[in-house]
């Protein structure tokens, strides 16, 4: 229960400070439009009209790993630079409780994203997407925020000895949206890249919210979703330890 | 039962030289440095930058792990029961970082809250305390970064108390601070004694370790030199002489020569504006002076005075000795 309230309170603060950042504002909301109309015109334009749907959702869902992959990546860097990384280590709560609601925050600024986008899309581009089945495609963008949120705490674990995070994280982003099927079917893609697409929970949190909004069967879909985001947390939460004793043995917690 | 103590303590840190052929190095911080705090002291550790204090605090409230030696706090190993050490210890360094600067006084105190399990319910009253003990009650709603250097570093007071630990560790609190921040601040720690807190203060100031420690160690080039109550440590160099001497361009050159004079245990200087003052440490039984200005000859010399030895003097032998 303690630990509950700790992550929904951190989670709240954490957003509250990304919502009031004007730079964190700019990247959830106007960066992403930028893509989604480049994506609209190119569709548009290659008589694939037909297609505007799925691609203001595959948009929307671009913006929300646009805002997270380079926030998230260099969570703890920031911690650092801040001075409260060694604060946040020398209190009793596990790390992981403390960093995992923060790359949280972030991809829940992304849902500014999603709404911008979708009405972006409706008002400039007369793009209108059905929404068929609203319970799986809510739970497909509430799938697709923990899931990219999981993943960004794992990049923030894994990056955390590199000074440049932030371009490692902004490294990954077109081929997440490539990879993970956001503009184009995965069923595009050469059949090695494949098995690398289902490694990532955004492919299923895009499939959901695809299903939720044409129709189709999405529980499957979301259910792979959150358990990937699991195995996120739980490799993410193993490697923080480890990271941690290392960074006590080797002396390079407030590095900056 | 001592509540903190360091036994032969040691920190090691491996570091590598050079651009294109890299060598490891290795920098003792900490060499096997001992003492013991008791319950409801206030114990100060003094000592030059880099001469081993942080990394003494970092190894005790289990930020670090020594290379050597062992440390308890509160009879527990800070090795290996870390987290039951951090739920009864309070940390709070100086300087303007470690804040979250977006949010108010009061969310960072909240946040800090949670990471210490204080429940819901004792929260608001406990921030309110603590708000009140550091003075900032009524400014709890204003974003941190409208915030003057020292009420950020009463915040941090706070926020370092918010759990009511029995034992704080403030490592530099007054750094920076002006001088009416300083004393508030000074009145703060005072106040953490009279509620039954175990402190150990790191600091550069000789009037506030003077001041405020029961006890206090001298720390140079990670060991220490000197321990004991200020007065017992002032006792220690009272027999001998202080000459203060202003002078104008003196090179360093002069310096070592005047060091190694007969009788002189210290020599420090003081820049101020255009000149120097020479701060000149000697056995009682001599008298200096003549000796000194004629190693001077050939500089200006302004104002020569002699005084009664202070804390500073005393910290200024102990770390001469200790170079």
């Amino acid at each position: 229960m303690r630990t509950l309230r700790l992550l929904a309170f951190s989670w709240l603060l954490h957003f509250k400070m990304l919502s009031q950042s004007a730079f964190d504002g700019f990247l959830a909301i106007l960066w992403p439009l930028f893509f989604a109309t480049v994506a609209f015109f190119m569709f548009r334009h290659g008589h694939r009209s037909g297609a505007l749907g799925p691609v203001a959702l595959g948009a929307a869902v671009m913006g929300v790993w646009t805002a997270t992959s380079v926030s998230a990546s260099s969570a703890l860097q920031r911690e650092r630079r801040m001075g409260t990384l060694e604060l946040l280590v020398a209190s009793p709560t596990n790390l992981a409780f403390v960093l995992l609601p923060v790359t949280l925050a972030t991809s829940t600024i992304g849902l500014y994203c999603i709404v911008a986008t979708l009405i972006w899309a409706r008002v400039l581009f007369g793009i209108h997407v059905p929404v068929e089945h609203p319970l799986p495609f809510a739970l497909g963008i509430l799938g697709i925020v923990v899931t990219i949120g999981s993943l960004g705490f794992l990049m923030a674990v894994a990056f955390v000895r590199s000074r440049r995070a932030w371009a490692i994280g902004a490294l990954t982003e077109y081929p997440i949206w490539l990879v993970c099927g956001f503009l184009v079917p995965i069923s595009l893609l050469p059949g090695w890249v494949r098995p690398i697409s289902w490694a990532l929970g955004p492919t299923w949190g895009m499939r959901a919210i695809h299903a939720g909004a044409f129709g189709g069967p999405a529980w499957a879909d979301a259910g792979v979703c959150f358990a990937l985001a699991l195995c996120y947390v739980a490799a993410g939460a193993l490697l923080l330890g480890r990271m941690v004793d290392g960074a006590r043995r080797a002396a390079t917690l407030s590095l900056t | 039962m001592p509540v903190i103590e360091a036994i032969e303590l040691r920190r090691t840190y491996r570091t590598t030289t050079g651009v294109i052929r890299r060598r490891p190095l290795e920098v003792e911080a900490v060499r096997g440095i001992s003492f013991a705090v008791e319950q409801g002291e206030l114990f100060g550790l003094l000592g030059p930058n880099g001469a081993g204090k942080t990394t003494t605090i970092k190894m005790l409230i289990t930020l670090l792990l020594p290379t050597g030696g062992e440390a308890r706090v509160l009879g527990l190993d800070v090795v290996d029961r870390a987290r039951e050490v951090r739920k009864r210890i309070g940390y709070v360094f100086g300087g303007d970082r470690g804040l979250y600067e977006r949010l108010s006084a009061r969310d960072n105190l909240r946040y800090f809250a949670e990471l210490y399990g204080v429940s819901g319910k004792a929260q608001r009253t406990r921030i309110d305390e603590v708000l009140e003990l550091v003075g900032l009650k009524g400014r709890e709603q204003e974003r941190v970064e409208g915030y003057s250097r020292g009420m950020r570093q009463r915040l941090h007071i706070a926020r370092g108390i918010l759990h009511d630990p029995e034992v704080v560790f403030l490592d530099e609190p007054t750094i920076g601070v002006d001088p009416v921040g300083a004393r508030e601040l000074r009145q703060t720690i005072s106040d953490l004694i009279a509620a039954g807190k175990t402190v150990l203060l790191t600091t550069h100031y000789m009037f506030e370790a003077d001041a405020l420690c029961d006890r206090i160690a001298v720390i140079a080039k990670g060991q220490i030199v000197g321990e004991g109550t200020p007065a017992a440590l002032k006792a220690g160099v009272a027999e001998g002489r202080v000459t203060e001497i202003e002078v104008f361009g003196v090179d360093e050159g002069t310096l070592s020569r005047l060091r190694v004079l007969d009788g002189v245990t210290a020599v420090t200087v003081e820049e101020r504006d255009q000149k120097q003052l020479l701060v000149v440490q000697s056995d009682a039984d001599r008298e200096p002076t003549a000796v000194l200005l004629a190693q001077l000859d050939g500089f200006e010399v302004g104002r020569v005075s002699s005084r009664e030895p202070t804390l500073e003097d005393a910290y200024v032998a102990l770390v001469g000795a200790g170079e």
